[in-house]
């Protein structure tokens, strides 16, 4: 038992020192320019029939969000991007996000990841830089 | 036997309605739930509040298990509700049987538990949650003649939780902190505080969750126990789990436990079994 203990902390403290990988290591998981459009789509997709969230967006300009949130996946993913939107803190601000909105859409974007077989590792590491935005989107 | 079976079968098919109910939170958020009724590992209460329902959601969790070593068997059960995502009330009901001595010990658990700050998934700090729980050992006779002082105490514990995202070969982990102040002889199964010492005991419990998938984890948990009882030694608790969360619906947790000695009888170790369903409104 106690062996078992030390292997895990052993596992945890290893972990930690990755692995030299490229820069666009995440985008390139993610299946590049056509992959993160397959994903915007799905959420798209998937907010559509999502009661719960879909009013937030009824003024919403479909088009642009959705090449914003492409720029943004592909620059935070190290891909070939710049992200040309607002920050996050402007763009949400206003309309009273939840945290079970935001538990929704989290839940979307693992589902679609999922769907187009993304590996968990990836699903993590996008799941990982998107989490630090929650206090910039969420009751403002 | 058969009774089990059905219910089981129940379980399962009502399992299968995935998305009736199923509530906001991320799968496995919600955490199992300990032998003790609110959210936690096995033995150790978490922050995270129980069920999969998030802000302005309601969540009913209803979890069976059972603990079995050497000369005990501890089956236990409970009922919780949860709302906001912050506060977790929970019902739950331990049968101690004495499988060597004969004869079985009853407690009864309320618990309150109220998430003071933090997200589990999303903010930095971990989610920090106190809670309450008020213990009562329903057959005090075999308590009171090994030396156990009250029928009734109250645990209160302050614990932090948090998951760390692509923390170990791009898995993420759940680490848990709990610190509790108790007077509880084998968590109040042996009843509450001695004749010489009635006051309370601080001891800290750990849990480390290495989640595989979304939907697979395993993990290890390791409870401190104060040792107050002049004749019998009371160790600490260690226990090894892997958990199944088939979807937002049910959960299973399967485990080996480590429970040290038990009322003389020693080296106590056996298996952890955890059925939990739960259900969002
Ligand atoms: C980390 C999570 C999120 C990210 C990365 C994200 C990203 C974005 C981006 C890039 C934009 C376009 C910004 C602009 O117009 O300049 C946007 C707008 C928007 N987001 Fe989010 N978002 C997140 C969470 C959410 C959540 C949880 C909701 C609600 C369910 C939401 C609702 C909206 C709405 C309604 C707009 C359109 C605003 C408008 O029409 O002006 N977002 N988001």
């Amino acid at each position: 038992m106690g062996i078992l203990i030390r292997a895990l902390l052993l596992l945890v403290l290893t972990g930690c020192s990755s692995s030299p990988e490229p820069k666009d290591w995440l985008y390139q998981q993610l299946g590049g320019a056509p992959g993160l459009e397959q994903l915007a789509d799905g959420l798209l997709r998937e907010i559509e029939q999502d009661r719960q969230i879909v009013h937030h967006f009824k003024d919403t300009d479909i088009a642009r969000f959705r090449k914003l949130l492409i720029e943004q996946f592909c620059e935070l993913s190290g891909g070939p991007c710049k992200y040309s939107g607002a920050t996050m803190q402007e763009s949400h601000t206003g309309f009273q996000i939840t945290e079970a909105d935001f538990d929704n859409l989290v839940g979307h974007l693992i589902k679609v990841m999922t769907e187009q077989q993304v590996p968990v590792a990836a699903q993590n590491r996008l799941l990982a830089k998107l989490a630090p935005m929650y206090k910039d989107v969420v009751y403002r | 036997m058969q009774t089990f079976a059905k219910n089981i079968a129940a379980l399962l098919l009502l399992s299968s309605l995935d998305a009736y109910g199923a509530g906001s939170k991320v799968l496995a958020t919600g955490g199992a739930t300990s032998i003790e009724g609110g959210a936690g590992g096995g033995i150790v209460p978490w922050a995270v509040i129980n069920g999969y329902g998030s802000s302005g959601q309601w969540s009913v969790t209803g979890a069976v298990s059972q603990v079995g070593v050497d000369d005990f068997t501890l089956n236990s059960r409970s009922i919780s509700l949860s709302y906001d995502n912050k506060y977790e009330l929970s019902l739950g009901r331990q049968q101690l049987q004495l499988d060597s001595m004969g004869g079985e010990l009853n407690q009864q658990i309320i618990g309150l538990k109220y998430k003071i700050a933090g997200e589990l998934l999303y903010s930095a700090m971990p989610q920090i949650s106190i809670g309450v729980q008020q213990k009562k050992q329903l057959d005090f006779a075999v308590p009171a003649a090994v030396g156990a002082r009250d029928e009734q105490g109250t645990d209160i514990y302050l614990a932090a939780s948090k998951v760390w995202l692509d923390a170990v070969w791009g898995r993420n982990v759940l680490l848990n902190a709990t610190v509790r102040a108790t007077k509880g002889l084998q968590t109040g199964l042996l009843g509450f505080g001695t004749s010489s010492d009635n006051g309370y005991q601080y001891v800290g419990e750990f849990s480390a969750v290495l989640l595989l998938t979304p939907q697979w984890a395993i993990g290890a948990e390791f409870k401190q126990k104060p040792d107050e009882l002049a004749f019998a030694r009371e160790d600490h608790w260690r226990d090894l789990f892997v958990a199944w969360f088939a979807n937002k619906h049910l959960s299973v947790v399967a485990g080996h436990v480590d429970l040290g000695s038990i009322a003389t009888f020693r080296n106590q170790t056996g298996y952890y079994l955890a059925l939990e369903s739960t259900w969002a409104f």
